[in-house]
């Protein structure tokens, strides 16, 4: 039988190392909702949403009650909008009418994002595509809980620099248009079907009619453990991240299962991720310091986050029947504490945090850049990423957010989950004639690996 | 069976086992183990329950559970075991 100090070690993770469920992500295919009439499309998607999702944020609540873990967000990914709105969505406005409904479904059922105004591009973009990439400034401006996110590239398919060249323009359409449009938008390489994590969730076509996706959060909790490894070897240091990757995602797994039964809706995957949140302590950066770094950014920060990723996946990947989404450590820069300061100090730059992305989970996230960055510089740091993650095999990301009117040094609040950031400093010389060809980068050949 | 752990953690004073093993007999959870120490003078303490033939339901438990500790000046929590036994078994 459990014992007391179990019970207690368990109870001090949540209460004081911020060891909470980051999100139950309810994916919801929208393919049946489908028509040539934009109304009915629309009247079908609310309902479809407000059906299948109407007790998940309730039982969301119940579960966090009776196990006593905190549920921060309960979130809805969806089918790609630019497949179920093809046919009925003829311009721009006909997408953002869409989004709009997204919005009003979000709100109804009263969760905390929705994912999935996205448009999935690796090797070519369709009219519907190309109209739904247009809209999304708007959309984004418009609405408060829908999250967008493109894919642009993928080991198979390669790099469509049309998609990247536009999204560039896009980005910083969207930071003109709302301050906070750019932190719900996300460019993707190998975008996976079923991520649970904003602002890139969506509902791939994989996928079945609906599927519950949780991820794990606990940044603190490794921290913690980290901390009493002072002075051991790399073998300690690999063990201890291991097991308490295991604990962690052992509660995850814990409450898809249970979310998964009361709701009647098949379990998808738990991801791995460890996501920090701006709460002193649950940073990311934290564990890289503990690790023996004076910042997040010092030279051997890449080897410390590989270790770091690598370990986390290794204890979770035992703890849970299914893992999937991103699964590693997430490096955002304005949602974790312990970046915003080594940015500040000068000790991490964006060079530094795109060697980073080639070995964490994710990719250049909720950087604040300077509002007068030009749009084809925005797809030069894009094609740089997405060549990462094509390369790589790996899942890339990137969410800039341009901040109008600031310069380097100034500082940029979001709010929320989503924390402040100082604005940081890009390379200034041209990428225009590159980003300028037109078609895209074939994909990388997959043998002779050296 | 639905086993159910609470844990009392506070300052130590006297009669906090009696109040809240009479909350829970007047509400029909039987007690399965009790296990309990002292660590810097604060008073800590485990029990398992079962919580079958509960007269009220758990969210109604655990939060009169909450208000007996903030009388007696003790934090108590009440959680379902799957969280423990998840966690610390493999």
């Amino acid at each position: 039988m459990i014992n007391i100090f179990e019970v207690n070690e368990t109870n001090k993770m949540i209460e004081e190392q911020n060891l909470d469920v980051r999100t139950i992500t309810l994916g919801i295919s929208l393919l049946d909702c489908v028509s040539d009439d934009l109304n009915v499309l629309c009247d079908n998607i609310y309902n479809k949403i407000t059906t299948v999702a109407k007790d998940l944020v309730a039982t969301g609540k119940e579960i966090e009650l009776e196990f006593g873990i905190p549920i921060v967000n309960k979130r809805i990914s969806v089918t790609p909008i630019a497949l179920v709105g093809a046919k009925a969505a003829k311009s721009p406005d006909d997408f953002v009418k869409i989004a709009e409904t997204l919005d009003r479904a979000a709100k109804t059922v009263g969760v905390n994002f929705l994912g999935g105004y996205s448009a999935l591009v690796s090797k070519g973009m369709t009219e519907a595509d190309r109209t739904l990439i247009k809209s999304i400034p708007d959309a984004l401006a418009k609405t408060t809980l829908v999250c967008s996110s493109v894919n642009v590239g993928s080991t198979r398919c390669g790099i469509d620099m049309d998609a990247v060249r536009l999204m560039g323009r896009i980005i910083k359409e969207t930071s003109e248009k709302s301050d906070i449009g750019p932190a719900k938008l996300v460019v993707f390489c190998n975008a996976p079907d079923d991520n649970p994590f904003m602002a890139g969730a969506f509902h791939g076509v994989t996928e079945g009619d609906a599927v519950i996706n949780v991820g794990v959060s606990g940044p603190g909790v490794v921290k913690r453990a980290v901390a009493k490894t002072k002075g051991l070897g790399f073998e300690e240091l690999c063990e201890t991240i291991k097991k308490t990757a295991f604990k962690v995602t052992r509660v995850g797994q814990l409450v898809a299962k249970e979310a998964s039964t009361r709701l009647g809706i098949p379990f998808g995957i738990v991801d791995l991720s460890l996501a920090p949140t701006p709460a002193i302590g649950d940073s990311v950066a934290d564990i890289l310091c503990e690790m023996g770094l004076e910042y997040a950014g010092a030279p051997g920060t890449t080897a410390a986050l590989a270790l770091l990723n690598d370990q986390v996946k290794k204890g979770g990947v035992m703890a849970s029947s299914y893992v999937g989404g991103l699964s590693g450590a997430f490096i955002p820069v304005s949602e974790d504490q312990g970046m915003i300061n080594a940015a500040e100090a000068g000790a991490l730059t964006l060079e530094k945090l795109e060697a980073m992305t080639c070995v964490c989970s994710v990719g250049l996230d909720m950087i604040a850049v300077p509002g007068d960055i030009s749009s084809s510089t925005i797809s030069g740091i894009i094609a740089d990423e997405m060549a990462i993650g094509m390369v790589n095999n790996k899942t890339t990301a990137v969410r800039l957010c341009p901040a109008k009117g600031k310069k380097v040094g100034d500082s940029v609040e979001y709010g929320g989950l989503l924390g402040h950031a100082p604005v940081m400093a890009v390379n200034g010389f041209s990428c225009e004639e590159f980003i300028n060809r037109k078609g895209r980068i074939p994909a990388p050949i997959h043998s002779f690996k050296n | 069976m639905k086993k159910t752990i609470i844990t009392v953690v506070g300052k130590d004073t006297v009669g906090i086992i009696a109040k809240v093993c009479t909350y829970l007999a007047n509400n029909r959870i039987n007690i399965l183990d009790i296990s309990q120490t002292i660590v810097n003078g604060y008073f800590n303490m485990m029990m398992v329950v079962d919580m079958n033939d509960s007269a009220k339901p758990f969210a109604d438990v655990s939060s009169e559970l909450i208000q007996i500790g903030e009388e007696i000046g003790v934090d108590i929590h009440c959680q379902r075991e799957e969280i423990f036994e998840s966690m610390h078994r493999i």
